[in-house]
């Protein structure tokens, strides 16, 4: 299981990036290559040209600015689980990180390489869903901004150009105090999950629910924010009622089917799922019934 | 004739300078470039952790990696575990003195694997060993007692 | 029963190579001029291969040859690989081309073998040969190929049966007749493959001046890859060396003989250089032996204690599209019963069927798991329909201690009767069942009910016939510096063979362990060799190396009385010095003796003795040895999900004098993780083409250190009286029950709502499917 022979390219800058990407044909940008080698090797892929992202500067970052925390697209996946900023303001994702792989995968694996190969069950475009992240990518015209919501198009599939380089991702954070959780449900631990739920919650001061944000993955090609669901719990007390009814309100999504695993089981699971990651973000939210 | 590229990078604290095909792997490079053959290929596509080495000392798996990635960066593999008088690490030696290993494939993955991760997290709980070795199949010994070698080797373990 | 070593947990002398990545496995073998092969592999399940065009993959940089079978020579069109374990009820013995010449039956068979100067450019050369198949119907499911109209998986063949066993003793019609109650059930268990680290390998050399060819391969038996090759290539087995370096694990498969193993050799005599094959893990996934399916259809007689009458019932096995292993996977799904169990009748047949996939061959375990499962779910079904407690039908039903040996009333292959020669399985239940507080646990899962968990427990017993024959040898002998040195033609895939026969020769010679150096597995190294297979070697090599080591210690002391003018029963061997006990003073070293015995030139050996201190011993195991294992396991299901963590995992096993303690549990422990894959991960699925779904371990899961607890462990030893040291194999029992034990702790922790496991692996969407239909049919809820 050796790789096709490619040509390979290594740019030092972004403007050498968009250049290369408007002149070849058949490239494949390569960042922390824990997917793309993986296809590569089994010849799934077999690129002309290999654009390795790993050399160019500027796109490893972990900042705040104006209540965003903005993550360059080359940070490893390492350094967002490690990152005082995130533990301090999106431990959300700190929690999915946890899942993501193995010790090797994250070492290696970039936010900007998840969020462009874009696996139904991937944690990290969870988050960006999560989050309504806002993504920049770079082209021969000059950059752009995608909302996450516009970023995926289909099955691996996402709004990115050929001759574009996704340069970073702004989470626009929450500035109330919040609870958060991401649950998911896997073979085994760092597995692919069969479905993940990430959950963002914020009380008011009587204790009700006054901003809620709650994203499937594993459910859909593309994450799922459960706007319905959200809508149902604003206002709303929280307690095991509350969830049970959320729950069923995620049992009646549409959920992707296999040849491993249905998309009844999936149902279940996100039904199952949801109820426990409220219940979780409520009580880290300050909420004293989980 | 195929291209290569000329690369130079740090194996187990030597310089190497050698020319390569961009599409070899760095598990490949290692072992039958570099004769480095400590390092094992298991499944070539980033599951099963017999490839792992370090990178600028964290753990990766070399099947995932190219060649040419690793120039001007320094690796550690197994051969470089032990000291210059061959005197075994501190780890290695657990791995003798508790079984931890059995055919020996899977084993210097496992040890570059949790080398680096004990540098990090010097007094892990068994939880976190195996969390910590997930990445990384064994299909003789069951886990145990490669755990056990790595407790003993954190200095959890009293009296061991 | 220990000694000085013998017994003792020592340290792997394997290990300080292997932790410092001085292992030699196949792929680390180098050879001048040497070239790389890959495979061209059939992407049918079942077809005809028309023809191929090679010209573009010929044309590429780096490619040598790519050849088909006819190119070795008209006479290899005619010569399938030999069937290496024939029986005569085998009644289609189809078997492999070592390239297909014409019909493909399994998705993965080789049609030609392309040499390159690269693994890398082999591959690009495959992907550019055009292929022209015709497609063929083709049969996936066992169960499926047994109807009238199925696909044949072999063209123009009557029917898909490969052949029909049975084993029976006692009078069954009478025990079912009789018995106050019969129960039926079925159970449908999968095994997958083995998923050694390293995967196969094979490096072929030839020499031609010498006309020796010599093999490197990754494999459990270099004697039988030696005779089979030299067979099929019509050449003397004295002009074939086979060696197995260091084996990254075995498992079973790689005791087979493959396509591969003739077509590198092959080709490396047409190329006349030296060509190295390394299957990649897509390869193993398609092309090395699994296990697959067994559909067990069992009734179970029982008196009103639970005490069984009877077992009848029929299993079908799925074959595979090839023989190479005769019918041995379904033979050994047959033999082991009645397991450990004092059965008074039974009459069980069994069907082999072909299918349109890789052969199916014993696989960590062999049929033995696959027997003790059926019979471990039929002792709790009599005890849930019977409404006692599960360990005590077990208990009931056991061989007890004062009825060894047993003669079981099973007859072995030469039609002697097989009797189980030691042990007390009773003692090994209940050691478990303390070790796994049993006893308490009804209160522990009332409480955890009460407080919403789902917690069961289950229990497992099995018996395992181990060492079995012919025989493997040593050679022990002294050097003039006083190392010791054994050889022997049993061969290691990580068991810690050198250790166990350097424990044992430095026991029998008075030596320290640092002082003796074992090699193996070389069919130049040692004239005569069997296989790794079946936990047949602890018994066969440390029983011949220390018959060899206690005849070199007699002559050592011989030579040492003559010489010292004392008795010979005065002597002492100690720290490699002959002494009289308490005259430290008045000495012999080994090396001294040594060097006596080989001589110089026109120095006469000692008047009386031959040549060298060195003597060579065979074993011959005529019967097997019987270990034994209980386990308990506590899980915790998560009925809302269907997932199934082990919380605790209790085991207590008799595999008779240990040698080495640590590495006993080494195999208990590794074993046990085969069995959780068995029960919980391991499903190799195929569509209804034959068309493998699952080629990656994504798809494939092997169990990782998160979903393994921790094993508690209890040791027995019923020595066993069949061989000079009492040792009995340890490789296998602890996969053998746990697939058992783990599918009755699950069914245990769903029993309010009256849910039956039959089948294994279970995964947990069909876990959660079976929960909600038992829900909804009691109207029960959480």
């Amino acid at each position: 299981m050796k790789p096709a022979p490619f040509a390979y390219h290594d740019p030092k800058t972004l403007s050498e990036v968009t250049a290369l990407l408007a002149r070849l044909e058949g490239a494949k940008l390569l960042a922390g290559g824990q997917s793309l080698m993986s296809m590569m090797n089994l010849r799934f892929v077999m690129p002309d040209h290999v654009v390795d992202l790993n050399g160019v500067a500027d796109l490893d970052y972990i900042r705040e600015s104006s209540g965003r925390l903005e993550i360059g697209a080359m940070t490893r996946q390492r350094a967002i689980e490690r990152s005082e900023l995130v533990r301090a303001k999106a431990p959300v994702l700190v929690e999915a990180l946890e899942q993501v792989g193995h010790h090797q995968t994250r070492n290696r694996g970039t936010i900007g390489g998840s969020l462009c190969h874009l696996d139904p069950a991937a944690e990290l475009p969870g988050m960006a869903a999560l989050y309504d992240a806002e993504l920049t990518v770079l082209g021969p015209k000059g950059s752009r901004k995608i909302a996450m919501k516009d970023w995926a198009l289909g099955y691996m599939t996402t709004a990115l150009e050929p001759d574009e380089v996704l340069t970073g991702i702004a989470f626009p954070l929450w500035r109330e105090r919040h609870g958060h959780a991401f649950l998911e449900f896997a073979r085994r631990h760092g597995d692919f999950a069969i479905v993940g739920v990430g959950c963002l919650l914020a009380l008011d001061g009587a204790g009700a629910i006054a901003r809620a944000a709650l994203v499937l993955v594993g459910v859909d090609v593309k994450p799922m924010r459960l706007d319905s669901v959200e809508t149902l719990l604003k206002g709303q007390v929280p307690g095991p009622e509350l969830w049970r009814a959320a729950a069923d309100h995620a049992l009646k999504i549409e959920a992707l089917s296999d040849a491993m695993v249905s998309g009844d089981y999936r149902k279940r699971l996100a039904g199952t799922l949801t109820a426990r990651a409220l219940a979780r973000a409520a009580e880290r939210a300050g909420g004293a019934r989980g | 004739m195929a291209e290569t590229r000329k690369i130079s990078l740090t194996v187990n604290g030597t310089r190497y300078e050698r020319e390569v095909e961009p599409r070899m792997l760095l598990a490949d490079f290692l072992r039958h470039q570099l004769g480095l053959t400590g390092t094992h290929l298991g499944c070539e596509h980033g599951v099963c952790g017999a490839c792992t080495v370090q990178l600028d000392g964290v753990s990766v798996r070399s099947c995932l990696m190219l060649a040419v990635q690793a120039n001007g960066r320094a690796v550690r593999t197994v051969e470089g575990l032990q000291a210059p008088d061959g005197t075994l690490s501190p780890l290695q030696a657990a791995f003798l003195a508790h079984h931890g290993l059995q055919c020996g494939f899977c084993t210097p993955g496992m040890l570059m694997t949790l080398d680096a991760y004990l540098k990090e997290n010097p007094h892990p709980t068994e939880a976190q060993l195996r969390e910590a070795i997930s990445g990384n199949i064994c299909r003789c010994t069951g886990y145990q007692q490669i755990v056990d070698a790595a407790l003993d080797a954190a200095g959890a373990r009293s009296g061991s | 029963m220990a000694g000085r070593v013998f017994g003792m947990d020592v340290k792997r002398i394997e290990d300080p190579r292997l932790l410092t990545g001085r292992g030699r496995y196949v792929d680390d073998i180098h050879l001048p001029g040497m070239v790389e092969a890959a495979f061209l592999r059939s992407s049918h399940a079942h077809a005809l291969v028309k023809g191929i065009d090679a010209r573009r993959a010929l044309e590429l940089p780096g490619v040598h040859a790519v050849w088909r079978l006819g190119d070795f020579g008209a006479e290899y069109l005619k010569k399938p690989l030999a069937v290496t374990i024939p029986h005569p009820a085998v009644k289609q013995p189809f078997t492999q081309f070592p390239l297909a010449p014409d019909e493909v039956c399994f998705v993965g068979e080789p049609i030609a073998i392309v040499l390159a100067d690269s693994r890398y450019i082999a591959e690009d050369a495959v992907g550019l040969i055009e292929v022209d198949y015709e497609p063929l119907p083709a049969i996936a499911d066992c169960l499926k190929a047994l109807e009238a109209d199925a696909p044949r998986a072999h063209k123009g063949a009557p029917d898909n049966v490969v052949g029909r066993l049975r084993v029976n003793f006692g009078d069954v019609e009478k025990a079912f007749a009789t018995a106050p109650h019969v129960f039926k059930e079925t159970n449908r268990q999968h095994r997958g493959g083995p998923h050694s680290m390293e995967t196969r390998g094979v490096l072929a050399s030839h020499d031609a001046a010498a006309d020796l060819l010599t093999v490197w391969s990754s494999t459990q038996s270099p004697y039988n890859a030696r005779r089979f090759l030299a067979a099929h290539l019509g050449r003397d087995e004295h002009s074939v060396r086979v060696i197995a370096p260091d084996v990254g694990g075995g498992f079973g498969p790689k005791a087979a003989y493959y396509a591969e193993d003739v077509a590198v050799p092959l080709a490396a005599m047409k190329l006349g250089r030296p060509v190295k094959w390394i299957e990649d893990r897509r390869e193993h996934f398609l092309t090395a032996n699994q296990q697959r399916d067994s559909i067990w259809r069992m009734e179970v007689a029982a008196d009103a204690r639970g005490k069984v009458l009877g077992v009848r019932g029929h299993v079908v096995v799925d074959n595979g599209a090839y023989v190479p292993y005769g019918i041995l996977l379904a033979m050994s799904s047959l033999n082991p019963l009645p397991g450990p169990y004092a059965l008074p009748a039974l009459d069980v047949t069994a069907e082999a069927v072909f299918t349109n996939a890789v052969a199916t061959s014993p696989v960590r375990g062999a049929g033995r798991p696959n027997a003790a499962y059926t019979l471990e779910r039929l002792m709790d079904l009599v005890a849930r329909e019977l409404k006692l407690d599960r360990a005590e039908v077990r208990r009931r039903n056991l061989v007890q201690r004062d009825q060894f040996p047993y003669a079981t009333g099973m007859k072995a292959r030469d039609g002697s009767p097989l009797s189980y020669d030691s042990g007390d399985y009773v003692a090994v239940l209940d050691k478990a069942l303390a070790l796994g507080d049993y006893a308490s646990f009804p209160a522990r899962q009332a409480e955890a009910r009460r407080a919403g968990r789902w917690l069961g427990i289950g229990v497992a017993s099995c018996n395992e016939d181990t060492g079995m024959g012919p025989y493997e040898g040593a050679t022990v002998r002294v050097t003039r510096e006083g190392k010791v040195v054994v050889q022997t033609g049993a061969a290691a895939q990580g068991q810690g063979l050198h250790t166990i026969l350097a424990q044992v020769a430095a026991e029998a010679l008075g030596v320290e362990l640092a002082n003796v150096t074992v090699s193996s597995a070389d069919t130049a190294n040692f004239p005569l060799g069997v296989a790794t297979v079946g936990s047949r070697v602890a018994v066969t090599a440390s029983a011949s190396t220390h018959l060899a080591a206690m005849e070199v210690r007699a002559k050592a002391l011989k030579l040492a009385a003559a010489t010292l003018e004392v008795a010979e029963q005065d002597l002492v061997i100690e720290n490699g010095i002959v002494h009289p006990v308490g005259v430290p003073d008045m000495k012999l070293s080994l090396a001294e003796l040594a060097a006596k015995l080989i001589s110089v030139l026109a120095v006469p050996v000692p008047r009386g003795f031959t040549p060298g201190l060195e003597a060579t011993a065979y074993y011959d195991a005529v019967r097997p040895t019987y270990a034994a294992g209980s386990q308990v396991v506590e899980v915790e299901v998560d009925i809302e999900t269907g997932g199934v963590k082990l919380l605790r995992y209790s085991v207590a096993h008799d595999c008779g004098v240990v040698i080495n303690p640590g590495l006993v549990d080494g195999q208990v422990i590794g074993g046990i993780v085969h069995g959780i894959g068995n029960a919980l991960f391991e499903r190799m699925i195929y569509d209804e083409g034959g068309q493998p779904l699952t080629t990656n371990y994504g798809e494939y899961l092997l169990p990782t250190a998160t979903e393994v607890p921790r094993i508690a462990l209890a040791h027995l030893e019923t020595p066993s009286p069949l061989n000079p040291l009492g040792v009995k194999g340890a490789g296998e029992g602890g996969t053998i029950p746990a697939a058992a034990g783990i599918v009755s702790a699950i069914e245990n922790a769903l029993e309010p709502l009256g849910l039956r496991l039959t089948d294994h692996p279970i995964g947990p969407q069909s876990l959660l499917e079976a929960i909600d239909a038992a829900q909804s049919k009691s109207g029960a809820t959480a």
